[in-house]
């Protein structure tokens, strides 16, 4: 203030206003508030429930339990470590569904922020990503003791698991950009979105691995899922290291490109389409 | 004033919206509608320019929808202007709105430090300002309870702490200053005071008059999306009311955004010889008209009016008796209200707002006029917003024999 008051009429350097965009007001301001904003949800979703963490571990945990009885007792997979393999894809799978679900209507959730302040609204969906991945964290500490206690060896694979987790966390946030965006155009899209995201449940190895299907169409549809390879590689490296690899499911590094291909684009759909609407996204609301 | 550096140039600041004349907001409807959406082309901001210097209290005048807000959130980055360029030197407070980040189910602890980062401010610095926060909006003892459970008048002392104990070099206020009790919103004046005359630059949007020439260096009236006056804030408050009542009958919307059924043509003060005064006497009675015209039939009418002082406290108010009113008013009546009230007022200048109701109901809001007329009450300064004859004596009650 004092360096300041002895020139008073010295002409200050203006800066230009861009207006709002993804992530304006600074990078530090970006990340602290990226950080605040997910580890108070993340609090806030253990509060008010009188046995906090234990329920978000026991949702994923139910649906294990049916799948278990279903795939063991009904139709009897003959899949080494199959209740481990089951439980670990589900908690991780449970990141990509958490986080899409809860960020698709982040913004419109957020209307008095994005309306009322300047606010990078990038923070917004990516803060619902976060809040998932730490809900992962902690439930990947007790899938692995159940792991353990199922007597798979651990092997020094396990170390690559925090690669898995990276290829399934970007993309979600992609996914998470881009639903985010487009549901402030078009309100259906968060409903739209619950029943993809159970498609995709299905769509992708979670509760089967994909080497029991015989090559068929169908199987070509499912290999051109990312989550698929991302999948099925995690199976090798975590659960069962006999598994074929995601090279080998897919038939050869060429047949791997289509799921490289979509994953690459919807990273960058994701980000451009979430980019061009940030500036509007207040007047829309 | 004008010797001070620029910290807000705005230039030719253009911004439109496209309203659609029916809404679309699903896919449905997007894929059903063949045509192209019909969209109506509203000019909200249209070639605005100004300069704020450094340590300048601006006011934004304007009626509901001439662009004022919009103009805010121009500046504020929460809008993308269309065209035009706005350039500003230093830190601006992100919020036009109080407590609009507030979380309500966290602590006041959280909130503070969560609204600080929002101010921009670093984590560490956010939570070494709790202390002065709660302190300036008296909240100390509810420090770890959630925002849920706080009274909204806490909760906008609380915001109001948070604005005020930022860095920001530039504040965007729009109409904060009925907040809270008497005795915050006094506060909140002594603030507005003190910023007035420090470095800080702030903007207030507002629809009171008052506020807007007893705080402001200078003033801008914004119509329609143009700049139709800029200068002193007495000037473009004046402007302001003129073009209020000016424009009242056709193209009128009153404060609340719709057309009037009835308008006041005229309001004044007038002395015991029925000429018309501007300042009245300490003490003197107040005489008070006011021409009302009515402009569209309205089925029980009730009349109530307010002064103000500059601060914005309703100091007195009176409505007329209604054994005095007919029934109903019809279109092309002409009706004047007259009224004598005892004039405890302190010396300063007052504002005096008008309501017209229907159906005797205060619901039923037919015109809200925050500034019919103002006039100053002149003589010996008293402390307080109204004084009281007295008669005080000192006795002496013996001892001190010499």
């Amino acid at each position: 203030m004092s360096a300041e008051a002895q020139a008073p009429a010295q002409a200050l350097e203006l800066r230009e206003v861009r207006g709002p965009s993804a992530t304006g007001g600074g990078r530090r301001r970006f990340f602290e508030l990226l950080w605040l904003i997910s580890a108070t949800e993340f609090k806030k979703s253990f509060h008010g429930t009188a046995f906090g963490y234990v329920w978000s571990l026991v949702r994923p945990l139910m649906l294990f339990a049916v799948l278990l009885v279903v795939f063991t007792r009904i139709f009897r997979f003959n899949v080494v470590n199959y209740p481990v393999l089951l439980l670990f894809n589900l908690v991780v799978f449970g990141l990509f569904q958490e986080g899409t679900g809860a960020a698709v209507s982040s913004v419109l959730a957020q209307e008095g922020i994005v309306r009322k302040t300047q606010f990078p609204r990038l923070v917004i969906p990516l803060a619902s990503v976060m809040v998932a991945l730490f809900t992962l964290g902690l439930n990947l500490l007790a899938v692995f003791a159940f792991i353990l206690i199922y007597g798979v060896d651990p092997t020094w694979t396990w170390l690559l698991l925090p690669l898995i987790v990276l290829l399934v966390l970007v993309l979600t946030c992609a996914v998470s950009l881009l639903l985010s965006a487009l549901n402030v155009r078009f309100r259906d899209v968060a409903i739209i979105w619950t029943v993809v995201a159970t498609v995709l449940l299905y769509g992708s190895p979670i509760i089967y691995p994909i080497t029991i299907l015989e090559a068929s169409f169908l199987k070509d549809v499912l290999l051109a899922n990312p989550l698929t390879l991302i999948f099925e590689q995690a199976r090798v490296w975590i659960i069962d290291p006999s598994a074929p690899s995601a090279v080998q499911v897919a038939g050869g590094w060429l047949n791997m490109l289509p799921a490289a291909a979509i994953y690459v684009a919807a990273c960058i759909l994701g980000v451009w389409v979430f980019k061009r609407e940030a500036p509007k996204i207040a007047e829309r609301l | 004033m004008s010797a001070r550096p620029v910290v807000i140039e705005a230039r030719g600041i253009e911004k439109s919206f496209r309203l659609p004349v029916s809404k679309i907001s699903s896919l449905k409807e997007q894929i059903t509608t063949f045509s192209r959406p019909e969209y109506r082309e509203l000019r909200a901001l249209r070639d605005v320019s100004f300069d704020v210097h450094r340590g300048e209290f601006f006011g934004i005048v304007g009626r509901n929808g001439s662009g004022k807000s919009t103009l805010l959130k121009v500046l504020a980055s929460i809008y993308a202007a269309d065209g035009g360029r706005v350039r500003m030197a230093g830190r601006l407070a992100p919020f036009i709105e109080l407590g609009v980040g507030f979380n309500p189910e966290l602590t006041a602890r959280e909130n503070v430090e969560l609204n600080g980062v929002m101010m921009g401010l670093e984590r560490r610095q956010a939570r070494g300002r709790l202390g002065a926060v709660l302190e300036f909006a008296e909240l100390e003892e509810f420090v770890d309870m959630k925002l849920k459970n706080y009274s909204s008048g806490m909760l906008v002392r609380l915001a109001f702490s948070v604005m005020i104990q930022s860095d920001a070099e530039i504040l965007l206020i729009d109409e904060v200053l009925a907040v809270g009790d008497a005795a915050f919103q006094q506060k909140c004046a002594d603030v507005f005071h003190e910023m007035r005359d420090s470095e800080r630059t702030v903007i207030l949007v507002t629809h009171d008059m008052g506020a807007v020439e007893h705080y402001c260096h200078r003033a801008m009236l914004l119509h329609d999306g143009e700049v139709r006056a800029i200068g002193d804030p007495g000037e473009v408050a004046r402007k302001y009311l003129r073009l209020n009542f000016e424009s009242a009958p056709s193209s009128g919307e009153d404060s609340l955004g719709e057309v009037a059924d009835v308008v006041v043509d005229d309001a004044w003060l007038e002395d015991e010889g029925g000429r018309r005064v501007t300042n009245v006497e300490k003490g003197r009675e107040l005489r008070f008209c006011a021409d009302l015209e009515v402009k569209r039939d309205v089925e029980g009418p009730a009349f109530g009016f307010a002064l103000a002082n500059a601060d914005g406290v309703e100091v007195t108010g009176f409505g007329v008796p209604l054994a005095e009113v007919p029934e109903r008013v019809v279109a092309g009546q002409r009706l004047r209200v007259r009224a004598t009230v005892e004039n405890r007022l302190s010396p300063g200048r007052y504002v005096v707002r008008c309501w017209i109701h229907r159906n005797h109901n205060i619901a039923n809001l037919v015109l809200y006029s925050p500034h019919v007329l103002d006039f100053v009450v002149y003589g010996k300064e008293e402390p307080g917003v109204a004084f009281f004859e007295r008669e005080v004596r000192l006795e002496l009650r013996g001892g001190g024999d010499r």
